[in-house]
């Protein structure tokens, strides 16, 4: 355990440092986050107006339970954005720095984390397994930027979103075109639907046309065989589909109004979805988003972090820190996913962090070990969707039906059974036979009878019919008084026995009863 | 008409007006009704007996008579009056046992009065004495099963003993023997009557009865209570033998059928034959794949859940014995009112064997004024659940075991369970991981759309209702539940 140093306890201290990078409005954690950390154990320190731009005060953080100080000289490092170098070397031998790194594009910054004894966990190295979906900050934060750019797009966009029919005139809705529906797109077409827009949606993996239809998108499939996805993220298409897609935008390009493009393929530039061609051949005052601005761009003409009008007069808006324009929320989801990280790092809840290498998630996200670099970490496939298949077949299967008595053989049970019941009566004596007879016809009945009883009313019944069955008070009614002092003693006890049932069971059920009232 | 025809008449007036009390309790509407023709029939049954019983007997006895009934009634409506709602199990059980032991006691005086005087007695013509030695033996036999076995099931019920099935070595054969037993024990009573014989059948019945209950385990008790419901109900037929009285016969053979209907259902809910139930020992066979690591399941806190709530359309409350148990029944009923007043839709799914008795939940949902037309039945909400927003799981658990459908291999597999999981959320209220009384682990708890409130019921659901009152528009920090 190589984070663990067991014999002395006192708890650790974690760090939230401020963000240096220009523009980045979030925190690593927020007062409500800090007040989990706290209950984790940690000791919290919180560098000065490290929450301002995200609207969290120092003296917020205060109340919650941090110290406010010197952040980068703790034993856990929290932060947003990869660190540079010059916080590189700020962060103390043997600690921990936690924060988005991107080490399948930075090759460059994972070397230079590796020179320093330290340890480096990446937020967006976190599998995408259903267990770790509670600490994935990419989903966390590709929500709120699909969310944004709609709002952009509204901003930068002349018209109404949704159709209406005024005194003024009819208003046509706007319609929206989603490229890709991950998390990001999946938000992106249920903010757009909210405000009314018509909403398409693409994507390659035609098992997401669900979840677009479920957030009242319409899913716009490309006829063309593709594999599924097994990691959870989109992979690279064949020249076949590309050929299909680009026709696809380039149709959707002269209809739609809004395109919001998310295509992300991990460790790749952004894949080209909208040509220049297809840009010209939009409406005037048209707007796309392209979320891959900062891998390169989806549209043709994207410039990362700026909007760019077009000629023709279309808004091509590729800001890169759309997560970071709705600051409070990012930061509370970003420190939320923070918070269960460290939860999972830390299993005594005493403060003191460790890192267990056996666990998928704990191993992925360790980028850099003690100064070693411990990135790719080795595969973890989550979707099982060939597994099931035999499962089912085999529950199948598995499942004989109970054969039904065929007409014949339940004839000649209920025969049988008649026959038994003729030779008992026939071959009692009278008495016996006439008792027997009354005996099972109030079986019968007591079986109808009982059959139409309603559920909620079982155990009013239990209780009533436990009163009646008090009835063998009839039986020692009868004795008592009789032969010797012994029956009468016996007697008087059944007597008061059976007489707690009948008074009992019926006063018991009249209360049940009254207690059942309609709404 | 004489004094003996008019106790027919009664006799037979009296079985009508119960089996119209049964009927009536069908229905809400008419259960009310149904209660006060079966206290008329006892009434007229207790009435005429005692008239006809006057008559031979001296006035001491029949003062004996009423101060019996007396105290019996002031005892009996003084427990009516006491007993708590979830004690319900343990009241009935014990009432369970009062009829076994009258029965037993009915047994020997009818031995007293008959056979202990060889060939002197004159109550019963000679031809018919064997059938009397038999009856005087099923009598008793019957009795003293549903006597001990009542009092066991009182016991496990009231937590004065361990609910876990007793197992004994070869414990079928036990049974099967003392059955055997019994029917030699019979055979032998029919040809030579003995005083030694009678306290040989009263001893092995009551042995039985006690091990077939204390080998039955705490979750099994719906079925044993209406089983020995059943019982009670078979020896008050057997006395009607022995007493050649219709009314007794009557009375005993619709109480026996009910207990067995009864037991029928239930058994019917847990996918499971009466015999297996009756020879006990499902808890034990259980583990088998129980202790498979199934994932990691999520913690929720009770503001989060209060967030949840007021967000839902609908929400379906399914109870089992752990609200009973946490006594949350009144919370609950004040959440559902909260919620109700919000607009939203809140109904309840109980399923038949949640609980310890047969229609527990009802009763206890009805103690704390839930209105009874939202309170389902299994087969009546299961359809609607994959409809609605959010599932609370309240002290349940193999009831809404995905297992029971999804896994062949399931010791529940095939038992019919409420489909929770196919709502959008479900809130799992549990006091920690343990599996249920199956003993089976659960994976509805491990499901991406389940979260976990630890916690005692009762204080989780008012955490809930504090949380509604005191900020109904709280923010719960946490991410927006996504598809992806």
């Amino acid at each position: 355990m190589p984070a663990q140093e067991s014999a002395h306890h006192p708890p650790q201290r974690i760090g939230v440092v401020a963000e240096s990078t220009p523009g980045e409005t979030r925190v690593a954690a927020t007062p409500a986050t800090v007040r989990q950390l706290v209950g984790l154990g940690y000791e919290v320190v919180v560098e000065s107006d490290a929450g301002t731009a995200s609207g969290f005060t120092d003296g917020a953080y205060g109340e919650a339970g941090a110290r406010i100080g010197d952040a980068w000289q703790t034993d856990v490092v929290l932060k947003v954005n990869s660190p540079s170098s010059s916080e590189i070397a700020r962060v103390p031998d043997g600690a921990t720095l936690i924060g988005l790194i991107s080490p399948a594009q930075r090759a460059d910054l994972l070397a230079e984390l590796a020179s320093r004894p330290i340890t480096v966990l990446a937020l967006d190295a976190v599998p995408r397994i259903s267990r770790a979906q509670s600490m994935d900050v990419l989903s966390s934060m590709a929500n709120i930027a699909g969310y944004r750019a709609v709002v952009e797009a509204a901003h930068a966009f002349g018209r109404f979103f949704t159709g209406q029919v005024t005194a003024a005139g009819k208003v046509p809705p706007a319609k929206v075109l989603v490229a890709g529906a991950g998390v990001a797109g999946l938000a992106a077409i249920g903010a757009a639907s909210s405000l009314g827009a018509i909403v398409r949606a693409t994507d390659p993996r035609p098992e997401v046309a669900d979840q677009v239809k479920s957030l009242g998108g319409e899913y716009l499939a490309v006829d063309v065989a593709q594999e599924e996805s097994t990691d959870g993220y989109a992979k690279a298409t064949s020249a076949d589909y590309d050929r299909a897609a680009a026709e696809l935008y380039h149709a959707q390009a002269k209809d739609v109004d809004i395109v919001i493009t998310t295509a992300l393929i991990p460790g790749r530039p952004a894949p080209r979805l909208l040509t220049a061609e297809d840009v010209a051949a939009m409406k005037p005052g048209s707007v796309i988003v392209d979320m891959a601005a900062a891998q390169g761009g989806n549209v043709a003409g994207t410039v990362a972090g700026r909007t760019v009008v077009t000629d023709n007069n279309v808004t091509i808006i590729g800001y890169t820190d759309l997560a970071s324009r709705l600051p409070t929320q990012a930061s509370q989801l970003f420190g939320t996913n923070l918070v269960n990280l460290l939860k999972l790092l830390t299993p005594g809840k005493d403060g003191r962090l460790v890192v267990d290498f056996d666990d998928v998630v704990q191993r992925a996200v360790t980028v850099v070990r003690e100064g070693e670099i411990t990135w790719p970490p080795p595969p973890v496939a989550v979707s099982a969707a060939p597994q099931p298949a035999p499962a089912a077949a085999a529950a199948q299967t598995e499942k004989p039906k109970e054969p039904r008595l065929t007409p014949a053989v339940r004839f000649a049970l209920i025969g049988a059974g008649m026959l038994a019941m003729f030779a008992l009566v026939a071959f009692a004596p009278a008495q016996l036979a006439a008792n027997f007879t009354v005996f099972t016809l109030a079986v019968v009945i007591g079986y109808y009878v009982i059959g139409k009883v309603h559920h909620a009313l079982h155990t009013p019944l239990m209780s009533v019919t436990n009163a009646i069955s008090g009835i063998v008070v009839i039986g020692a009614l009868l004795q008592i008084g009789h032969e010797s002092a012994v029956v009468t003693t016996l007697s008087f006890v059944a007597i008061l026995l059976t007489s707690v049932n009948i008074f009992g069971g019926f006063a018991v059920t009249r209360r049940m009863l009254s207690m059942f009232s309609k709404g | 008409m004489t004094s003996t025809t008019a106790s027919h008449a009664a006799d037979l007036v009296a079985a009508l007006l119960f089996i119209l009390s049964l009927a009536g309790l069908s229905q809400h509407r008419t259960s009310r009704a149904g209660v006060v023709y079966g206290i008329a029939g006892m009434t007229l049954a207790l009435v005429a007996t005692v008239v006809l019983a006057a008559q031979s007997i001296t006035a001491g006895a029949v003062t004996l008579i009423v101060v019996a009934m007396a105290l019996g009634a002031a005892i009996g409506i003084w427990r009516a009056r006491q007993v708590e709602m979830t004690q319900m199990p343990e009241l009935i059980a014990v009432l369970h046992s009062f009829v076994g032991l009258a029965a037993v006691l009915v047994g020997w005086n009818s031995y007293l009065e008959v056979e202990a005087h060889g060939d002197a007695q004159k109550h019963v013509t000679s031809d018919l004495l064997g059938i009397h030695h038999a009856e005087v033996f099923i009598g008793i036999f019957i009795g003293a099963v549903t006597f001990t076995g009542s009092i066991v099931a009182f016991l496990k019920l009231s937590a004065r003993i361990k609910s876990r099935p007793l197992v004994l070595p070869g414990k079928n054969a036990l049974n099967v023997a003392a059955l055997a037993a019994f029917v030699a024990l019979t055979v032998w009573f029919t040809i030579s009557p003995s005083l030694g014989l009678m306290i040989a059948v009263t001893v092995l019945a009551l042995v039985l009865g006690w091990h077939l209950v204390a080998s039955i385990g705490g979750g099994d008790m719906p079925v044993v209570v209406s089983m020995l419901n059943s019982y009670s109900g078979w020896a008050a037929a057997a006395a009607g033998f022995l007493l050649d009285n219709n009314l007794l016969i009557v009375t005993g053979a619709l109480v026996g059928s009910s207990g067995a209907y009864l037991s029928y259902i239930m058994c019917k809910a847990m996918n499971r034959s009466f015999i297996s139930v009756i020879a006990g020992g499902f808890g034990i066979e259980a583990p088998s794949g129980g202790d498979e690591e199934q994932g990691e399941h999520r913690e929720i806190q009770a503001r989060e859940v209060a967030e949840l709530l007021t967000q839902a359309r609908s929400v379906v409350i399914t109870p089992g014995y752990g609200m009973a148990v946490a006594q949350a029944q009144h919370p609950v009923a004040e959440l559902t009112r909260r919620l109700r007043e919000r607009g939203v839709e809140v109904r309840f799914g109980v399923h038949p064997v949640a609980g310890r008795l047969p229609g527990h939940m009802n009763v206890l949902l009805a103690e704390a004024k839930v209105p009874y037309d939202i309170v389902l039945e299994m087969d009546e909400i299961n359809d609607d659940l994959a409809d609605t927003s959010v599932v609370l799981v309240i002290g349940a658990n193999d009831t809404v075991n995905p297992a029971a459908e999804e896994d062949p291999a399931s010791p529940i597999a095939g038992m019919p369970v409420l489909k929770v999981w196919e709502a959008e959320q479900v809130v799992v209220f549990k006091r920690s991981m343990a599996s249920g009384y199956a003993g089976v682990q659960n994976p509805l708890f491990f499901r991406e759309n389940s979260s976990m409130l630890f916690g005692d019921a009762k204080q989780s659901v008012e955490e809930i209702l504090h949380a509604l009152t005191s900020d109904p528009r709280a923010q719960a920090p946490g991410e927006a539940a996504l598809a992806r």
